[in-house]
This record gives structure tokens, sequence and C-alpha cells, in this order.
């Protein structure tokens, strides 16, 4: 068990004493058939936090968040989703849940303003005093800024365009918990800012606790107040993408020459090091160097190990860092 | 108001909806003129034929027999094929991340597909009418079998059509529910009586729903004379009840096993192994 993701699970396994905890998973266990595909995740969140669950292709993201959506049973583990069971949520439960599908071609004859009404009617009876469902539909097609949109057919929008009628709908009951499965998978640069900028928007006008997948380290930096790593099937770090970059980049690599050799050395305390260096060597030292692996080399070497089939010594070597 | 009336009421406007849409779509609208266009031309060249033993029109019989046969295909075939399009295409999985939302999907799609059925014979029976002046529809009586004979058909037949849409793994394979289908509208005295028919083909004919739709329809628009060249010379109305009564019941005790279970395995990644599979079929 990775030493950063214990630290973040509280050690009773009872039910959760704090009232804030939105998500809450505790050594989920996956298996098909004979592949493990989860080996014990645990994580949670609070209300309004926005939790990015980064890994490679194939890590088990989707699964997990398959598992916490209800769409799929876990062979193991405990999950609570708003204090209750995804296996045996019923419709209420389901009422404060909101899902980004990725889109393909349906409701392709509809247009966008009566798609949403349609969808929002389901949420009504499930207002409550703190939350009005659904959303007011022309408010809600501004905020994803579709207004001029509105009574186009979904079929004749454009991707990143098609891409705010889903995160439209899966914000349409006003959810308290939002799931995200790699929301920008196939976007240009362009879409994918615009798409960012939608999530901002959305943190901040609900207390909505954010749950996304991705395997681009850069969105779960730009979106995330946490980021989960997840590699053969156990999140190995989280925290902020500082807390991270800080811990994983621990080690600096110091280059120098002197008299016409090269030299390398790692240390944790770069600074320290240096001023040792010219202390002793002064005018000798020259092509000075100081380099800190940032968390992007890192997860690209943990990426490229793990695809390259040497996950086990990759996540170990990110853990040795991380600790 | 109780979620469940609300999602049964935005079932309804879903299938409203979709229904308005099936008009200003090319290819539903050909769905719905191109098989009326030929029937009608089949009927047009029949008419001067003659039923066997009888003066009648076989083109008149004819059209009676293709709207049980067009109720037949609206509740199997239309309803499989809308269900397994949008299983494919995320609709259906849509409705599973929506409270009651799957509860609601049902009940649009027996909206949209009742509707679909009732414009399609629509357009055959009112040409139908101006074609041929032999038909039996100056009383109540004929129009009320009509409607009961087409009520107990779309019951008899969607459930059923809902089972099979649910058992296709996608929408390139509905070749195995057409193929049979054909098979059975030619042995179901469709457009032949099935009088013709050998003894073991009546038999099979007999169990399958469509031939008995089309009895109901004959016995609702042809004159009571015409019930002399039917087997056992009769509208048989009783056993048209029992056979769709049989079929209606076991769809219905069939249809939410099977449903629930091809709902309960939708998730987003199988819909995107679905749509993988699609894509390297369209390329």
């Amino acid at each position: 068990m990775a030493v950063s993701a214990e630290a973040e699970t509280p050690t009773s396994s009872g039910p959760p004493t704090d009232r804030g905890v939105t998500l809450d998973v505790h050594d989920l266990r996956m298996r098909y058939g004979s592949t493990d595909v989860l080996t014990g995740v645990s994580f949670r969140a609070r209300r309004g936090e926005v939790l990015a669950l980064l890994g490679p292709n194939g890590a088990g993201k989707t699964t997990t968040i398959e598992i916490l959506e209800g769409f799929r049973m876990r062979s193991g583990g405990r999950v609570e989703v708003l204090g209750i069971d995804p296996a045996r949520g019923d419709e209420r439960w389901r009422s404060r849940l909101g899902v980004v599908l990725q889109s393909w071609r349906d409701h392709s004859r509809w247009r966008v303003r009566e798609l949403l009404a349609h969808l929002g009617s389901y949420y009504a009876p499930y207002s409550t005093e703190r939350t009005s469902r659904p959303w007011h539909i022309d408010e809600l097609i501004q905020v994803v800024g579709l207004t001029e949109h509105a009574d186009k057919k979904v079929g004749q929008l454009s991707g990143g365009q098609r891409r705010r009628v889903d995160v439209a709908i899966g914000i349409v009951g006003r959810p308290e918990v939002l799931f995200l499965d790699e929301p920008t998978a196939g976007f240009d640069p362009a879409a994918r800012r615009e798409f960012h900028d939608l999530v901002h928007r959305l943190t901040d006008i609900d207390d909505t606790t954010i749950l996304l997948t991705t395997h681009d380290l850069d969105e779960a930096e730009k979106l995330a107040d946490r980021i989960l790593i997840l590699a053969g099937g156990r999140i190995i770090a989280s925290g902020s993408a500082d807390e991270l970059s800080r811990r994983i980049s621990a080690d600096a690599e110091v280059r120098w020459s002197q008299g016409g050799a090269r030299f390398v050395h790692s240390t944790a305390d770069a600074t320290g090091f240096v001023r040792e260096l010219f202390a002793q060597h002064g005018e000798d030292i020259a092509d000075l160097e100081v380099r800190r692996a940032s968390l992007e080399d890192t997860y690209m070497t943990l990426v490229r190990d793990h695809e390259s089939g040497r996950a086990d010594g990759a996540t170990r070597a990110f853990e040795e860092v991380a600790r | 108001m109780s979620p469940l009336v609300v999602a049964a009421r935005a079932g309804l406007s879903r299938g409203r909806i979709e229904l308005r849409q099936s008009f200003t779509n090319a290819e539903t609208l050909w769905g719905y003129l191109f098989p009326t266009v030929v029937l009608l031309v089949v009927m047009f060249f029949l008419r001067g034929a003659k039923v066997p033993g009888t003066e009648f029109s076989l083109g008149a019989q004819t059209l009676p027999s293709t709207l049980g046969m067009t109720v037949a295909f609206g509740g199997l075939v239309t309803m499989a094929s809308i269900l397994t399009v949008e299983r494919e295409d995320g609709t259906l999985l849509r409705a599973k991340a929506t409270p009651n939302g799957m509860f609601g999907y049902l009940i649009s799609k027996i909206t949209l597909v009742s509707g679909m059925t009732l414009v399609s014979v629509a357009l055959l029976l009112v040409p139908g009418l101006f074609l041929f002046d032999v038909f039996a529809l100056d009383s109540i009586g004929a129009w009320l079998t009509l409607a009961w004979v087409m009520l107990v058909g779309m019951v008899a037949t969607m459930p059923v059509g809902a089972v099979f849409g649910s058992l296709l793994s996608n929408p390139r394979n509905m070749g195995l529910i057409m193929l049979p289908m054909m098979g059975l509208i030619a042995t179901s005295g469709i457009f032949y009586p099935i009088t013709a028919m050998p003894g073991w083909l009546q038999a099979v004919a007999q169990v399958f729903p469509i031939y008995w739709l089309g009895l109901g329809m004959r016995s609702a628009l042809l004159p009571e004379a015409m019930a002399a060249v039917e087997l056992g010379e009769s509208w048989r109305h009783l056993e048209t009840l029992l056979v769709l009564g049989g079929w209606a019941v076991a769809g219905l005790v069939l249809a939410p096993v099977v449903l629930r279970r091809m709902a309960r395995r939708e998730s987003g990644s199988s819909v995107a192994a679905r749509r993988e599979k699609a894509m390297q079929r369209v390329t």
C-alpha cells in the first residue's frame, strides 16, 4: 500500500462520521475472471472538492468511476456515494448524481433545449428545500455557453458543442456529485480549454463534488484540488499538484564540469550541495546545471513503463520518490 | 406528484416528440412510404385476380392482411431495431443515468411504436378504401373489431420485439429477425390464402401472431361471406384472442426480465466498446 494513499485513508472502516464526506471508498477491489483490475483503492472526497483520477490507459480509472456510478458491480471493498452503497442505490440516490457520458450519436434529432427540458423533467419530484431541481433550462444553457445553439439539433453541433450538451445533461438535475469519465478525450486544445473553463464555472456555482478521470496530467493539474494517481490497480500517490511535485521532485540532479571532466550528482539538498561545491572548488566549477525532476517527468516514466509491462518496477520507484 | 407518474408523463412526451421527429426525417419517412407504395401497387395489380373459389378480388383481400402484417412488423421489427440502435448509440445509457429514466424510456418506446404503427396502418387503409369499394367498414362493429385486433396485436408483439431487441448484440444483426419474419409472412396467408399451403406449414403459421393479425383484420374489413374461405370456415375470434393473448402474456412475463438484464449491463465502457466495433465496420 502506498504511503501517501494510506495517509488519505482513515484507519477506521466504519461509517463516515464526517458529514461533508460525499465519496468514501475503502479497499475497493475488482477482478475480471483471473485478472485483478483494482487491488485495493481507497480515497475520500468532501463536498465541493474536485478529484482527478489520473493514470495510464488500463489502470482501472473507468472501472472505478463506473462502480461509483452504480453501473458496475464490484468484487470487494466498501464504497459509499452520498452515504449509500452504489450497488443498492435507488432512484432518489440517482437523482442526486450527475454522470457525464461520452456521447456518440444519441439524440441527434433532438433540439438542445427540448432534450435538456425532457431529461430535466425527471428530476422535478426530487427537489429539496436546499436544491431546486431541475436547473432552470435557459439558465443552464447559458452556463454551458449554448444559448446561440439552443434550438439547433444535437446532430448539427460541433464536437465541442456536443460535449457541452453532455455536461449540461450531467448537471441538469443539480447533482451533489458529478462524475466525468475522460471528459476531453478527442478534444483539440481550444475545445479542451473551453471545457476546463466550464468545469471551473460549475464548481463556483454549486458545491458539487466532482470526480473525473483523465490520462492527461496537465488536465488533472488544471482542474483538480487533489490528484489520485492510479496504476497497477491501486492509488500510488495522491495530493494536490503542488504537493505531488514537491514530494516527487525531492531529488534534484546537479551537473557540472571541472577541469574538462563532467560530473553528475543526485541530492535532496541541491542548494546546500552547490554551496559546498563552490566553497571547495570555487572558480574551477563550470557548466553548472541543477534540474528537478518534474511531476510530469516522473509521471511520464511511470506511464511508459506501465505500457511496456514493467509497471511494478516503475510503481515502486514512484513510491520511493513519493515517500 | 409521484416520481413514477412524472417519469410516465416524460415518457409520453418523449414518445410524442420522437413520433413528430419521424415525420421530418428522411430515413423514417422512407420507412413509412416505401412499403406503403409497394403494397398498394401489388394490391392494384392483384385487383383483377380472384380469391380461389370466389368472385372476390384477391387484391381487396390482401389489404386487410397487410394491415395485420404492419401491426406485427411494428411491434416485432421496429421495436427491436429501435432498441438495438439506441443501445448502441448510448440513448439507453442516458436513460439509465436519469432517475426513473428507464421506465420513462419504455413508456416512450411504446408510445412511439404504437404511433408509428397507427400511421402506417392509416397510410395503407385510407388509399385502400378508395382503391376497393368492397370493404364492410360501415358498421361500428367492424371498427371495434379493427380496434381490438390492433390493440391486442400490439400488446402481443411489442414485448416480444423488445425481448429480441435486448438479445441482439448490435443493429447489424437485425437480419436474424428479418429473415424468419419474411418466412412467416410468406406462410401466414398475407399475400395468398393460407389454405393453399401444405398442412404442416398451416400448423406452423398458426403458432405465430402474424397469421392471426391478418385474419383478425380480414374479419373486420371483409364481408361476412368471406369467412367461408378461411381455415375452419370461420373468423375464429376466440382463437385469435387466445393465441395473441398467449403471446402477450409470454412477452409481458419475459420482457421485464430480459430488459432488466440488458439494462444492468449498460455502462460507459460497454457503449464505448460497441462504438469501437461499429467504427471498425464503418471504416
